[in-house]
């Protein structure tokens, strides 16, 4: 009989960007049993709710997660609105739609870099990431922010998108389908990730649903759930568009899962923003009744839940998050065991974990007068400047007619 | 504290209808029964054999679980949700004082185990038969007994004193140091 050993990684490992712990039990090079510790950041988002009125928590909800800000929120005023019976503006609708797709694409595009520099495959790092960046620009071009947009409110947006923007989303997001179908081509083509990938970290759709997995992880299962086409909320219901589905339950299927729902995303967006209703962008909402509601919403990751509960008075008496990957870590206990040890570390990258990063920040000081180089208000003022550079238009993401 | 629902026995119709019918007399009052959603209390006492049932169905996973600190002790809400009908059947059971015991159902819902820890570490809730009842959202040196997610627990006021290997964060040094 062989001997037990664990294996530590984390909580702070240079492999992840997050804090997380993961304790493997090896026996010689086999994993057989794996424990997760999380929680190293837990912010209290939902005891700061409470004391929030409903209009505040938008804003609030939507620091929960950097890559997932405008998921949030959305979640969040879809509970709030059914509890008000809200009739949201067509517009609006459109609106919310063309945020949250490129959010979807944009953090599609980032795992593929981070899945491609876990296997030293650093060529895709870059290339994912360099064409990331359009989508980072056209979405400060429509909300003023890379991240933490402040667009959704109850009842609509806060904030319209002109033709012009529309026009600069839609012909942005074509001129990414080369260079998107350049970067699929160069994943799934290889000949390399298809022994580093297939059969690796199998997690079986029987074990998919015990687990509630979601999104990408349980779509790379096949099983085929996605809140888009089950509870259409948005304008999903009235544009085209397929949930993309893998067999396997490997790593190779949720990479071809991600990689093919960035062209439905981009395919949604050039949809929404050539048929984009005219007319208001909010409704008026009066009060929140009592009640109860529950919003959810398929965020980059899977399936994002919010569950509210009103007495009647302008704050929430309750409000329940729950991220995809609350659901989709604890799938390692199906997935990991039985692998080897270098597979361990591409198998817990693919399910995109995701531990609400966005509370840190780093102030770089004058080694001689021990100043900050930025202050806080500097820093904002960089940030105007350069959204203001690309409403201009001096900076544009792929300028027409060059080489992106 | 507690909230003013209407506590109405809805009639049952539809999917989440045939849902709520499928538990039989494990439901005791149905609050709403729409098209898309549903909310009904359960017998505390059943909710594994409620869970069990429920994964059982046709498309269902659990979504997640709520708890929340209302006047009779703390509400355990499990929310189901079923695809591709896109519908969220939400069942509460109640853990009443002074116990604030209910029966786990992580043996039967694997997705169960992680948010009864959590509700166990914020809320105080006990789940009898666990797996693994560790913690898993508050920091090992967070003392016993107190828990944040409570009405009665302040932000500021009830905020427990830092471990000793830790000293509080210098708020505002970067502005004071950047003034000349």
């Amino acid at each position: 009989m062989s001997r037990r050993t664990v294996i530590n990684i984390g909580p702070y490992h240079p492999l992840q960007e997050e804090a997380e712990f993961f304790q493997l039990y090896v026996e010689g090079e086999t994993v057989v049993d794996v424990d997760v510790r999380i929680s190293y950041n837990h912010r209290g988002i939902e005891k700061i709710d409470e004391s929030k009125t409903f209009d505040q928590v938008p804003f609030v909800v939507e620091r929960v997660c950097g890559i997932c800000s405008a998921s949030h929120p959305l979640a969040y005023v879809q509970a709030v609105e059914e509890i008000a019976q809200v009739e949201v503006p067509e517009r609006a609708l459109y609106l919310r739609t063309i945020v949250n797709e490129l959010e979807r694409l944009h953090s599609h595009m980032l795992w593929v870099g981070l899945a491609g520099h876990f296997l030293g495959y650093n060529t895709v790092f870059m290339w994912a990431w360099k064409y990331r960046e359009p989508v980072m620009d056209i979405l400060e071009i429509a909300t003023g922010s890379r991240v933490t947009y402040a667009n959704c409110k109850i009842g609509g947006v806060r904030r319209d998108m002109t033709d012009e923007q529309l026009k600069e989303i839609g012909r942005v997001c074509g001129e990414l389908v080369g260079p998107l179908e350049m970067l699929t081509k160069a994943v799934l083509d290889d000949p390399v990730l298809h022994a580093r990938l297939k059969n690796v970290g199998i997690l079986t759709p029987e074990a998919a649903k015990a687990y509630g997995a979601l999104g990408p992880t349980a779509r790379g299962s096949g099983l085929p759930i996605d809140v888009r086409r089950d509870d259409p909320y948005a304008a999903y219901d009235r544009v085209d568009w397929d949930v993309v589905t893998a067999p396997g339950g490997d790593v190779f299927g949720k990479a071809v899962v991600r990689l093919l729902e960035c062209f439905e995303a981009i395919k949604i967006i050039k949809q929404c923003a050539k048929d984009m209703p005219p007319g208001e962008i909010d409704a008026k909402v009066e009060e929140i009744p009592p009640g109860e509601g529950v919003g959810h919403v398929e965020a980059p990751r899977g399936e994002t839940l919010h569950y509210v509960r009103s007495d009647g008075s302008n704050r929430p008496v309750r409000h329940k998050i729950r991220a995809p990957s609350f659901n989709n870590i604890p799938t390692f206990k199906a997935s990991c065991i039985g692998l080897q040890i270098p597979d361990v570390a591409i198998t817990l990258a693919s399910v995109d974990p995701c531990y609400s990063c966005t509370e840190r920040m780093c102030a770089v000081v004058d080694a001689d007068t021990h100043k900050p180089m930025y202050t806080f208000a500097d820093l904002v003022r960089l940030s105007q400047l350069k959204t203001e550079k690309l409403l201009k238009g001096s900076h544009r993401p792929f300028p027409p007619g060059g080489k992106p | 504290m507690t909230v003013a629902t209407t506590e109405t026995q809805a009639p049952l119709k539809g999917f989440v209808g045939e849902v709520l019918g499928a538990l039989g007399s494990a439901v005791t009052e149905v609050h709403q029964c729409g098209d898309r959603r549903g909310i009904a209390r359960i017998d505390p006492a059943r909710t594994v054999e409620v869970a069990g049932k429920m994964l059982a169905m046709e498309g269902s996973r659990l979504g997640t679980c709520t708890g929340i600190d209302v006047r009779d002790g703390i509400d355990v809400l499990y929310h189901w949700c079923f695809e591709p009908a896109g519908v969220v059947v939400t069942l509460k059971a109640l853990a009443a004082r002074p116990e604030l015991a209910i029966d786990s159902i992580a043996n039967v819902v694997l997705a169960g185990n992680w948010i009864e820890r959590e509700m166990h570490d914020l809320l105080g809730a006990t789940f009898r038969n666990h797996p693994d009842m560790r913690r898993l959202i508050l920091d090992d040196s967070w003392p016993e007994g107190v828990y944040p997610l409570r009405k009665d627990f302040d932000q500021v006021a009830d905020r427990p004193p830092l471990p000793p290997n830790m000293s509080p964060p210098d708020v505002g040094a970067e502005e004071r140091r950047a003034e000349p």
